[in-house]
């Protein structure tokens, strides 16, 4: 497996870009130092109260952004908050998928019946407008976005997992260990799941890009993390005021605006890229023809 | 405050939830949405008032997304692993992974910015916009460019136009990429169909077969994403309606949302969801309709 990923080009960046951005993640603190005292290591240190952005300098390598808030520092702890959107959700969501998709499909009948029934009530929203509702409800902030988010991924989860237990409970073997005796839970967890994980696997890895994209994009819309709070989607947002500079430099402020949303476009694309490697080497059924 | 417990009187406040969520149900159902405090009006209204500018942009964003979708993906096809298709491939892969809302930022600062305001945001310049509220101007359907075409007038045409571009070209360059790369592979399963080597071996030229023999039936799968696209087009215009401050649905579902307007972004949150139901229902039967496959292989099963 690992030969087949590192053959192909793609997904060899893939794989590049999301063990450079692990690294980054894993040691923020000393690529981006937080300032003696700062209590919160997550709150990016603001450099004054003006709101002009002000030019990289050596002091700060990306420049600061509306409030003075440092780019640099903020784009390397938003990896560590983008991991834990994505990996907590996707964390979550397989959790209650299995759970319910398993249940769903190895008894059938009323359990199902009412299993997926729910789904379809989820899946009858339009996902981020559905994320949007449920976040103004519970009130704007980080927590409220991964509810959102898993609320609105679970369902697609809970079906895929039931589909494929319902086609692997037919076989033999799972004939055979409950002849032997093996209660319910023993099948499914010993048998049946083993057997029917891996297209669930697949998605997730593919899903981890949509959902830090989705998180990205409720804080850009200020319904995520609170102000200051190391988040790319909050620096993309902070730079909305400056996309254009006097008139004779039409891009004086181009690092607040363009630097977070690369970080965020390079990270969703890293995952994808490995996704859908993984789709190619896990589930044949799926790969591109 | 001193009216307080008189509020929770008078709305029910103090009721167990699922009383409470009857009463909402209620009045859900006599059409009753509640009161939108942002726009001031109630959110039935809102809607309406907002919605012909979102059609506006799906008008224009639909066919756009569809024929260059459809495009790419047969060229993707045809040409399968040459340049083309690796080409379309990466640009998918990129598309999915754009954060819509940053491009549409560099978009502005491209084209409002570097060009001088050549591509404004906003729905109209102020000019415009005294021209459309003055009383010879008749609105027949709120929807500016169509509007402008029947009043005859050609300036309001061009200044519609110029601010639609850009908002037009962010809510669909995600789609393209997913529509592009499902075409793709429908494509390939059609182009690997018997009635494809038979229209070869009978010397038709590579176009034709293309064309006429293997996209008409790559179509008919194509038809099953209208609710995807839907569903993609209503989550993109939140974002796009934001960041070019263009005054429809998605932008006032936004301002109720970061006001706690709670009433407005259920009723927005409703709305969509019946439409999204009504279109994926709708696609269902023009499926069996379009294939009579699907009709017969249920009644055989």
């Amino acid at each position: 497996m690992a030969r087949q990923l590192v053959r192909n080009p793609l997904s060899l960046l893939g794989i590049i870009i999301v063990v450079v951005f692990v690294i980054i993640a894993t040691f923020a603190p000393l690529i981006a130092p937080p300032p003696e005292g700062h209590l919160n290591h997550y709150m990016i240190p603001r450099d004054g109260y003006s709101a002009t952005p002000q030019p990289p300098s050596e002091e700060h390598i990306f420049g600061t952004t509306q409030g003075q808030y440092d780019i640099f520092y903020g784009v390397i702890w938003g990896t560590r908050s983008a991991f834990q959107v994505g990996l907590i959700v996707i964390g979550i969501v397989l959790v209650i998928g299995i759970v319910l998709g398993s249940l769903a499909g190895y008894f059938g009948g009323f359990v199902d019946e009412v299993i997926m029934r729910i789904t379809d009530v989820f899946m009858a929203f339009p996902g981020l407008i559905l994320a949007m509702a449920i976040v103004a409800v519970l009130g704007p902030s980080l927590r409220s976005v991964m509810i959102a988010l898993t609320v609105v991924a679970w369902p697609s989860y809970a079906r895929l997992i039931r589909g494929d237990i319902l086609q692997v409970r037919e076989e033999d073997f799972i004939e055979a260990s409950r002849g032997l005796g093996a209660s319910s839970m023993r099948v499914i967890i010993r048998h049946a799941l083993p057997n029917a994980i891996y297209p669930t696997l697949v998605m997730a890895s593919l899903d981890i890009g949509a959902i830090v994209l989705a998180a990205a994009a409720l804080s850009f819309l200020g319904l995520g993390a609170p102000e200051g709070y190391a988040d790319w989607g909050q620096l993309t947002s902070f730079a909305r005021n400056w996309i254009v500079g006097p008139p004779l430099n039409p891009f004086k402020y181009w690092y607040a605006v363009t630097i977070p949303g690369l970080f965020i476009l390079f990270f969703v694309l890293g995952w994808n890229l490995l996704g859908d490697a993984f789709r190619d080497i896990l589930d044949p059924r799926l790969a591109r023809r | 405050m001193a009216d307080l417990p008189a509020v929770i009187e008078q709305y029910g406040l103090d009721e167990p939830f699922f009383v409470q969520y009857g009463t909402w149900i209620g009045h859900v159902l006599s059409g009753n949405l509640g009161w939108s405090v942002v726009v001031g009006m109630s959110v039935w209204d809102a809607i309406w008032n907002f919605l012909p500018a979102t059609l506006e942009l799906a008008i224009f964003a639909a066919p756009l997304i569809i024929l260059t979708g459809i495009f790419l993906g047969t060229q993707a096809a045809a040409h399968k692993d040459r340049p083309v298709d690796h080409g379309t491939r990466v640009l998918a892969i990129f598309g999915w992974s754009l954060p819509t809302f940053w491009f549409g930022l560099i978009l502005l600062m491209i084209f409002y910015g570097f060009f001088r305001g050549l591509l404004p945001p906003g729905r109209l310049s102020i000019q415009m916009d005294l021209v459309i509220h003055s009383a010879d101007f008749i609105r027949y359907t709120h929807i500016n460019t169509i509007d402008a075409i029947l009043n005859l007038n050609g300036p309001l045409l061009l200044d519609a136009l110029r601010h639609i571009v850009l908002p037009v070209v962010t809510l669909s360059v995600v789609q393209v990429a997913f529509i592009m790369r499902l075409m793709r592979s429908s494509m390939l399963e059609a182009l690997g169909k018997g009635y494809i080597l038979t229209a070869r071996a009978k010397g038709l030229a590579e176009r034709v077969v293309v064309n006429k023999h293997a996209r008409r039936n790559a179509l008919i799968p194509v038809i099953t994403i209208s609710g995807y696209l839907f569903a993609g087009l209503a989550n993109g215009v939140v974002i796009t309606e934001t960041i070019f401050t263009y005054k429809g649905i998605g932008w006032w579902a936004w301002q109720a949302a970061v006001n706690l307007d709670i009433a407005s972004v259920l009723g927005f949150a409703l709305f969509n969801a019946a439409l999204f139901v009504l279109i994926n229902l709708v696609v269902d039967i023009l499926y069996t309709r379009v294939d009579p496959r699907v009709r017969l292989g249920q009644g055989v099963q």
